[in-house]
């Protein structure tokens, strides 16, 4: 964490933002968020079993002693994002996107600061709750139901999702267990089945980057649906192009910081000036 | 806004009207925080509205776990059975523990299977949210439903056991009884004790995942104590044993059950050799460690996946 490289902050935001009509309906506001993770066990490098003794004695004390890292992930982050409106998030890897993402579903709790959401946003995914060795079938069932679908919504989309994902395109593979699918086939089934129920506030984590380039035009054109029926959507991506074909506005986060805020067109220029400049 | 250690964050308008703070902004147009705990009453409504989940959840994790074997779900049966046959020959044959105890193999088998379903649930429960932080990370849902979901599948795995327990009962020529149908209520209560323990462990593990490390010799300490290989009745009789070490095991929940269900089972088990008001406190127990467990886990349920 040194602070290493210096940079004037560019504050552009103001014209873009201050335009904005006054009477948009906010979703999601985030109030300075800080979000640190806490990693045991890196040790002060020898003796980590003192450490890790020290660390049940002295738990409040000292962390740093005790051989706690802190990873400050998200420093003091703010933005209001509105109604309708799809944000984009960029930033190098590492840099916090996806942690700012879960702490805005509430998966991750805030440090200081507060996140305020209309209802409850959810992340675009369901791979944790699937199990390999479980045929496709069930995993749909699995991943509704781990969602918040109910019995019948899932049985309703059981078709619509399968069809979308075209796992049975080439035979029945359904009902074999997902450990049998190729990458790219689980992947579009994943998809698939997270992209099936209608969110408030949606979230989206790289999810366009699975499967060949006929089903990765599907899912833009799915999550474009979503958009339509969500209120916000956020997008994390590294892919220059989905951000500014579905995105109107791009935060970009460095280093767990926000560096800029704006309309896509202006940010992308910034960053990719950045990133080019970088090499 | 005070840090000065770090490079200083450029510092953004939240909102057009530069008068209004961000929390009165989420005031005027009601918004919540983000992953706030909810009440307790919203919490057992949320818990039952993903009932379907928690069974497909412990259903699907019981199914893949032979999913990969040639002989298949044949393992659940098989697996409570080859246990069994292990502490037959170990008790049985070679230490002689059966003397004195009539239908010695039913006695024994039913107190592992029992058992079994007590320590697998704790176990499961120590890791039930520890080891699934992907999940928890991933999704909504309200974090009980996976230890409940795990002492699910471990109620699940016993019903295997059982019948593989009716096989050994008809073998060793127990009769059926109508008192078989005891079993019911009595794995009921102690599937709401196991629960219990499985919650307040999921949150202990939760903060602390050293815990599981620990947690097999706690239990093995326990199934010693617990009558599985003997029975408590007849090592207390005739001996002089302080009044309190007798209570602490004739009212060992896990004692209780198991007696519990021998009682149900075998015939030679008779009600004499429970200790008294034994229902009640089957059932004080389970509530005891349910509804305590509940509120305990539902204490921390927002800080559930932090790193």
């Amino acid at each position: 964490m040194a602070d290493t490289i210096t940079r004037p902050d560019l504050d552009p935001a103001d014209g873009a933002r201050g335009a904005a009509p006054a009477e948009r309906v906010p979703t999601v506001i985030a109030d300075r968020v800080d979000i640190v993770y806490r990693v045991n066990g890196t040790g002060a490098g020898r003796g980590s079993a003192t450490a890790a003794l020290n660390r049940i004695l002295r738990r409040k004390k000292s962390e740093k002693a005790a051989g706690v890292r802190r990873v400050h992930a998200v420093r003091n982050v703010s933005f209001t994002a509105y109604r309708g409106e799809a944000i984009g998030l960029i930033g190098t890897n590492g840099s916090g996107k996806s942690t700012l993402l879960k702490a805005v579903a509430g998966l991750l709790p805030v440090e200081n600061g507060h996140i305020y959401t209309d209802g409850q946003p959810s992340l675009l995914g369901v791979n944790a709750a699937l199990m390999n060795d479980l045929t496709g079938e069930r995993n749909v069932h699995l991943g509704g139901l781990a969602m918040g679908m109910t019995r019948e919504q899932v049985r309703a989309r059981y078709q619509e999702i399968v069809d979308f994902s075209g796992i049975n395109e080439k035979g029945d593979f359904i009902t074999l267990p997902m450990r049998t699918y190729s990458s790219g086939m689980a992947a579009r089934l994943r998809f698939s089945i997270a992209a099936a129920k209608d969110h408030d506030v949606l979230l989206i984590d790289e999810a366009l980057a699975t499967g060949d380039r006929s089903f990765q035009k599907r899912s833009e054109d799915r999550i474009r649906e979503l958009r339509k029926q969500a209120g916000t959507v956020f997008l994390v991506s590294h892919n220059n192009k989905s951000i500014r074909d579905t995105c109107e506005r791009v935060l970009w986060l460095e280093r767990g910081e926000l560096r800029l805020d704006g309309p896509t067109e202006d940010v992308m220029k910034e960053y990719e000036k950045f990133t080019n400049g970088k090499k | 806004m005070s840090q000065v250690l770090d490079t200083p964050p450029p510092t953004k308008p939240t909102a057009p009207a530069a008068t209004e703070s961000p929390a009165e902004l989420a005031a005027r147009y009601g918004l919540g925080v983000s992953g706030a705990r909810p009440s307790l009453p919203q919490y057992v409504r949320q818990l039952w509205a993903r009932r379907h989940f928690i069974t497909a959840f412990a259903t699907a994790k019981l199914t893949a776990q032979y999913s990969q074997a040639k002989l298949g779900q044949l393992w659940q049966v098989v697996n409570p059975l080859l246990n069994a046959a292990v502490y037959y020959l170990i008790f049985g044959v070679l230490m002689g523990t059966s003397r004195g105890v009539p239908d010695y193999v039913p006695f024994l088998v039913t107190g592992v299977f029992v058992w079994t379903f007590t320590q697998s649930s704790i176990m499961a429960g120590t890791r039930a949210v520890s080891g699934s932080l992907g999940l928890v990370r991933a999704l909504h849902f309200p974090r009980a439903s996976l230890p409940v979901s795990y002492c699910l599948q471990q109620l699940q795995q016993l019903l295997f056991s059982m019948v593989a327990l009716a096989v050994i009962l008809l073998c060793f020529g127990v009769p059926v009884a109508a008192s078989w149908l005891l079993i019911v209520p009595a794995l009921a209560l102690q599937f709401m004790f196991n629960a219990g323990v499985a919650m307040v462990m999921a949150r202990v593990g939760a903060k602390t995942p050293d815990i599981a490390q620990l947690m097999p010799f706690v239990l093995r300490t326990w199934m010693y104590t617990a009558g599985v290989m003997f029975s408590i009745d007849h090592v207390l009789a005739g001996r002089d044993v302080p009044s309190w070490a007798r209570l602490l095991l004739e009212y060992n929940p896990a004692a209780v059950y198991i007696d519990l269900v021998r009682f149900a089972l075998i015939d030679s088990f008779q009600g004499s050799q429970l200790p008294d008001h034994v229902w009640a406190v089957a059932l004080g127990w389970a509530l005891l460690a349910g509804i305590g467990g509940f509120i305990y886990f539902w204490k921390a349920e927002e800080t559930y996946g932090r790193g």
